[in-house]
């Protein structure tokens, strides 16, 4: 897809007729929502059990290991601490390692990846901080497994600081592919730098800013609702809690 | 039943080493609940770990029907575990299961099927009186029914022993004294043995058939808790059963304090003593209730009568151990008898 972007670029300094707007701009909300996607998916596959290990190797965690824990959390924070840009940069020979290629979007999901992974690490290990280390000893003392204990008491009582977590890092990863446009990822963001910024188009400027703020809306609408779905004390009537009643209903109050 | 041997928990290593439990010996019969009161950092919770398997002892052993538990390895204990249903603090429900849910974690835990989980669950929430309930969530729930889905739980596996840590803490006086009972209902109906850990006094009056009390890693008195009340030297005796304020007695009266010995004191015994003494006897305090069979307590009265002996010698005769205030001794039954 990210071809469709060259053969559409026009020369220089002409503005793009309002008419072909659609199609330039659609085509690359297609590319960022395959590269977010995809980057997306990884995250969370590594994240997930990534951030439970941390968590558990910390001082009173499962498996508490001090050498380990600092290595690992040393690792997540030099992946937190490279400016994206410079990290995509110092990657390159791992990227060319793993995809074959330095150009599009195979090569722009694996810098987003790493990003991504050690940012979504610090949100799950920060997420499971936040469930009540009660939990873990019941479920030790009722018999569970190391595994049952971080599936049932940990991860799953955290599941929507999490999802509302995976929401703020989904629209850093949108804000990322961007970025990753530089090196002919394609996408949204591309083509805001590209034509809106490189080459004053205000109508490809204005329509990219209307999409990525529609997008990130959208993306923070569906995580909202996730979360309060997820949240036992928001979606239920409550009787017992009028704090929980108030932050349901703020509109009416 | 289970048997606690020479418990022993030091934390930290070289210098930094701390006595937590200093070989504590107990045992807690079939049908017996036995208390474990104590200040904060007495080592209350640390033995609630250890005799839920969830910190291995220094040294010592906790025993249960037979099986020493404390020498198992980490996957034998994750089996030895269910043996011995853990009551935690009201904090102990996971918020995002539903009742019902929470009570199948430990069947959950063991894989057990989902029609033979439901049953059991439906079970437990028959008993507890929350059949009701089982779709509600932790926070629609009174801090009394959280606890009692806490009970449920905990006797999920058909354990033979429970452990209550602090399980009554932070509940009002209603849920409290309805807990306890269930409690008592369950030692009797499934031959428990119950391990009640918790700092209030008041809860172990209600409960305990058995009391010890553990200061600095030390169990400094244990027994059984009415031969506790009806000894006036006991601390623990005069700790579950305080004596508060009494009113000021008549000038030329000498006031005594009296506590109810382990026979049987007549009720009218103040009537007695002051027919006996032929002189004035005035109540000024006292605190009298039935604790498990048995009535125990104490008073104090203001005697015109000057007679250390002849006092005294009445006093023991109703069953009452004696001090006359201003002295130092206590006149006890067995000193005599």
């Amino acid at each position: 897809m990210s071809t469709l972007v060259s053969v559409l670029a026009p020369p220089a300094n002409a503005s793009i007729p309002l008419g072909d707007i659609p199609a330039l701009v659609f085509p690359a909300l297609g590319d960022t929502l395959v590269m977010v996607g995809i980057v997306m998916a990884i995250v969370v596959v590594v994240g997930i059990p990534l951030g439970a290990i941390v968590h558990n190797l910390a001082p009173g965690g499962l498996f508490e290991s001090r050498v380990p824990h600092t290595v690992l959390s040393w690792v997540v924070s030099i992946g937190r601490s490279l400016p994206f840009l410079i990290l995509m940069a110092a990657i390159v020979p791992f990227t060319r390692f793993i995809t074959g290629t330095n150009i599009g979007i195979p090569a722009a999901v694996v810098p987003m990846s790493i990003a991504g992974i050690a940012f979504f690490t610090r949100i799950v290990e920060n997420s499971l901080r936040s469930v009540p280390p009660s939990l873990t000893r019941v479920a030790r003392a009722s018999g569970a497994s190391p595994v049952q204990i971080i599936r049932t008491a940990q991860l799953g009582e955290a599941v929507p600081s999490i999802i509302g977590g995976l929401t703020i890092n989904t629209i850093a990863m949108i804000e990322y592919s961007a970025i990753a446009g530089t090196i002919g990822a394609g996408g949204i963001g591309y083509v805001a730098v590209t034509y809106g910024y490189e080459r004053f188009d205000n109508g490809v400027m204005l329509a990219t800013i209307i999409i990525l703020v529609a997008l990130v809306a959208l993306v923070q609408f569906i995580g909202d609702t996730l979360v309060r779905l997820t949240t036992p004390q928001a979606t239920r009537p409550n009787f017992f809690s009028r704090r929980v009643l108030t932050t349901t209903n703020s509109g009416d109050h | 039943m289970i048997r606690i041997e020479q418990l022993t928990k030091v934390f930290g290593h070289g210098a930094e080493q701390t006595l937590v439990l200093d070989r504590l010996d107990f045992s807690v019969e079939a049908r017996e609940i036995f208390a474990v009161v104590g200040p904060s950092g007495a080592g209350k919770s640390t033995l609630a770990q250890c005799v839920s398997l969830l910190e291995r002892p220094t040294s010592g052993s906790v025993v249960v029907n037979g099986e020493n538990l404390s020498r198992l390895t980490e996957r034998q204990l994750r089996v030895a575990r269910r043996r011995i249903g853990t009551i935690f603090q009201a904090d102990g429900l996971f918020a995002r299961r539903t009742a019902a849910a929470n009570i199948a974690l430990p069947l959950e835990y063991l894989g057990v099927t989902r029609s033979e989980t439901k049953r059991r669950v439906g079970e437990l929430l028959d008993r507890m009186g929350l059949s009701e309930k089982a779709n509600r969530f932790p926070h629609q729930l009174s801090g009394g029914q959280r606890q009692r889905v806490g009970i449920a739980r905990a006797l999920a596996l058909r354990p033979t022993v429970l452990l209550s840590d602090e399980a009554t803490s932070g509940l009002d006086p209603e849920a409290t004294a309805s807990i306890i009972a269930l409690l008592k209902e369950l030692r009797d109906e499934l031959d428990l043995s119950i391990l009640f850990i918790t700092h209030e006094m008041d809860t172990v009056l209600q409960v305990a058939d058995s009391v010890a009390r553990l200061d600095h890693g030390h169990i400094v008195e244990s027994g059984r808790l009415v031969d506790l009340l009806s000894d006036p030297a006991s601390p623990l005796g005069r700790s579950l059963q305080p004596r508060r304020t009494h009113q000021r007695p008549s000038l030329g009266s000498r006031v005594w304090h009296v506590t109810y010995g382990s026979s049987p004191v007549p009720t009218d015994w103040v009537t007695r003593l002051s027919t006996q003494l032929g002189s004035r006897v005035s109540l000024l305090g006292a605190s009298i209730e039935r604790v498990r069979e048995s009535t125990v307590g104490h008073a104090t009265v203001a005697i015109d009568d000057d007679n250390l002996t002849r006092v005294s010698a009445v006093l023991m005769g109703l069953g009452l151990h004696s001090r006359r205030e201003g002295d130092a001794a206590t006149i006890r039954l067995e000193d005599v008898a």
